[in-house]
C-alpha cells in the first residue's frame, strides 16, 4: 500500500540568510545574495560573480574526529540539517533507536581534491595528506558525515544528477517512504563554494559578466540576461510517512504529492523541452491534480537564453500562461547540487508566510517568457500548492509537487 | 637541537609538543603529562595515529610512520622516540 510523504522539518544555509528566519526575510524582501569576488578574478576567472556563504566554525557543535573529514558540502549541510532536525523534534537519542535514513545531493568535491593533491606534491609522500581527505574527497561527503554525526541507521546513499540532484534526492526519499520501506529519510542537497569548483564551469563561457552591478546579474526570463551565477551552502528536507509524524507528533509542514522525472536522451548541456514537458506531466498525474490546482511553480531558469526560454516553453504547454512563476535564482544565483533542495525550502516558506518571492531584475520579457506569469515584485498570496523543476547536465530533469495539509 | 628549523633546547621541544598536541587534540595542555597515556589522554582511534604523523612532519620536520607507534604507551615513551629521531 502506497504511504503518503509529509515533510517535517526544513534547513537551510545560503547566500540568502543562515537560517530559515533569515532567509523568509531576504525573499520577501527581494534581496539578492550575489556578491563579486576579487579571488576568482585573481585566479583567472571570466566572471567573478557568485553567491557567497560564510563557512562557519563548526568547533561549538562537534568534535575533532567528527569534523576532520568534513570540507565545504559536509559542513554546510551539517548546518542546513542541524536546523531542520530541531524543527523537527528529532534528536540523536531517537535517530539512533529508529530506522532513519538520508539520500542527500551532491556532485562535487573539487576544493578538497585539490588541497589534497597540492600536499602529496609538496611532500612528495601520501602518508602526510592526513586522515580526513579520503573523507571529504568523496563525493558522498555528505552522507558519510551526516549518518556518522546523526547515528542515522536506515538508507544511506548520495545522489548525483548535476543540477537536479537535490531535487531528485528528494524524490527518492519520497519514492523509499511511499513504498514502505522507510518511515523518515533526511534529503537535500549542498554545494561547494569556491574556485575549484567552478573554474571549468567559468570555462564554458556561460556565467555573467555583469560584474559592476552583481546584483542585477542573475536575471532569469529577462531579455537582457547574460549567464548564470555560480552559488552554493545546502538545504535540508525531512520526509517521514504520515503515519509516522502523526504517531511522534512531528509538525507536518505539507505533503509531497508528486516526483516526476525524465532524461532527454539528447545534448550534454542543451536542455529539451521534450524531457521537460515530460518531467512536468509526470508529476502531475502522479500527483493526481490538474494544472489548474497549482498555484505557484518555482522554475529552475538559471539565467541563461536557451535554459529559460526552454523551460518558459514548457511550462506554457502544460499550464498556459496564468499560473504565477518566478525563479528564485535571481536572489541567490544558481545553487547547482543544492538548488532542487534549496528551491523547496524557499517553496514552502513562501507557502507558510502566504507570499510569492519575486523574480528580481525581471524588466523586460523575451518572446518566451512573455507568454507566462512571471512574478517580479513581491506578491502576497495563498499558495496551497506549488510545484518546483530542476533540470541538469546531461538531460537529467525532476519536477516536485508539494501541497498544503 | 633544531625543530621546525629554529634552534631549541629539549625542554622547548617538550613544550612546544605538548602546545600542538593540546590545540589539535583540543585537550587540556596540562593532561599531557609524561607518565599518561598518549592514547587515552588524546583520545586517538586508528585514524587519529595518521594525523599524528602529519602534525609531527609539520611541527618537528621528523617524519614517523604508524609503525613507530606500536611500542608507545605514554607520553613519556614519546618523547624518548621524539628524542631518538632528532638524534640527541
Amino acid at each position: 500500500m502506497s504511504q503518503r510523504v509529509v515533510i517535517t522539518g526544513i534547513g537551510i544555509y545560503s547566500c540568502l540568510g543562515k537560517n530559515l528566519g533569515e532567509v523568509t526575510q531576504s525573499l520577501y524582501a527581494g534581496k539578492s545574495g550575489i556578491v563579486f569576488d576579487q579571488v576568482r578574478k585573481d585566479f583567472g576567472f571570466r566572471s567573478a560573480l557568485t553567491g557567497m556563504v560564510e563557512e562557519p566554525d563548526l568547533k561549538n557543535y562537534l568534535s575533532r574526529r567528527q569534523r576532520v573529514g568534513m570540507h565545504q558540502p559536509a559542513v554546510y549541510a551539517y548546518m542546513a540539517t542541524h536546523e531542520a532536525l530541531a524543527l523537527s523534534g528529532l534528536d540523536i537519542d531517537f535517530l539512533e533507536q529508529t530506522e532513519t535514513g538520508i539520500i542527500y545531493g551532491n556532485d562535487s568535491t573539487a576544493a578538497s581534491v585539490v588541497e589534497a593533491v597540492d600536499k602529496v606534491r609538496e611532500k612528495h609522500d601520501t602518508t602526510l595528506i592526513g586522515s580526513g581527505a579520503i573523507f571529504q574527497n568523496m563525493n558522498s561527503t555528505v552522507n558519510m558525515n551526516l549518518s556518522t554525526i546523526f547515528k542515522l541507521k536506515g538508507i544511506n546513499f548520495t545522489l548525483s544528477a548535476a543540477c537536479a540532484s537535490g531535487s531528485h534526492s528528494i524524490g527518492m526519499g519520497y519514492l523509499m517512504i511511499s513504498q514502505g520501506l522507510q518511515e523518515r529519510v533526511i534529503c537535500g542537497g549542498a554545494q561547494e563554494i569556491n574556485a575549484s569548483a567552478m573554474a571549468s564551469f567559468d570555462g564554458l563561457g556561460t556565467f555573467s559578466v555583469r560584474e559592476a552591478e552583481p546584483e542585477k546579474a542573475s536575471r532569469p526570463f529577462d531579455r537582457d540576461r547574460d549567464g548564470l551565477i555560480p552559488s552554493g551552502g545546502a538545504a535540508t528536507v525531512i520526509l517521514e510517512s504520515y503515519e509516522a509524524a502523526v504517531k511522534r507528533g512531528a509538525p507536518i509542514l505539507a505533503e509531497l504529492i508528486g516526483y516526476g522525472f525524465s532524461s532527454n536522451g539528447d545534448h550534454i548541456s542543451n536542455p529539451s523541452i521534450d524531457g521537460q514537458t515530460r518531467s512536468l506531466q509526470m508529476a502531475l498525474k502522479q500527483a493526481g491534480i490538474t494544472t489548474s490546482e497549482v498555484d505557484y511553480i518555482n522554475a529552475h531558469a538559471t539565467s541563461t537564453p536557451v535554459g529559460d526560454g526552454s523551460e518558459a516553453r514548457a511550462i506554457f504547454e502544460v499550464f498556459g500562461g496564468d499560473v504565477p512563476v518566478s525563479s528564485t535564482k535571481s536572489m541567490t544565483g544558481h545553487e547547482c547540487w543544492m538548488a532542487g533542495a534549496s528551491e523547496i525550502v524557499y517553496s514552502l516558506l513562501m507557502m507558510q508566510n502566504s507570499f510569492v518571492a519575486p523574480n528580481i531584475n525581471f524588466e523586460n520579457p523575451d518572446e518566451d517568457s512573455a507568454k507566462i506569469n512571471i512574478i517580479a515584485e513581491t506578491r502576497e498570496q495563498t499558495i496551497n500548492c506549488f510545484l518546483s523543476n530542476s533540470f541538469g547536465f546531461g538531460g537529467t530533469n525532476s519536477t516536485l509537487i508539494v501541497k498544503k495539509i | 637541537m633544531y625543530a621546525n628549523d629554529v634552534k631549541m633546547s629539549w625542554e622547548e621541544v617538550i613544550e612546544e609538543t605538548r602546545d600542538f598536541l593540546s590545540e589539535e587534540f583540543e585537550v587540556d595542555r596540562d593532561l599531557i603529562l609524561p607518565e599518561n597515556s598518549l592514547k587515552d589522554t588524546l583520545d586517538l582511534d586508528s585514524l587519529d595515529y595518521v594525523d599524528l604523523v602529519v602534525l609531527i612532519d609539520e611541527n618537528l620536520n621528523i617524519k614517523l610512520t604508524g609503525e613507530d607507534f606500536k611500542e608507545i604507551v605514554t607520553f613519556g615513551d614519546f618523547y624518548q622516540l621524539v628524542r631518538k629521531k632528532l638524534a640527541l
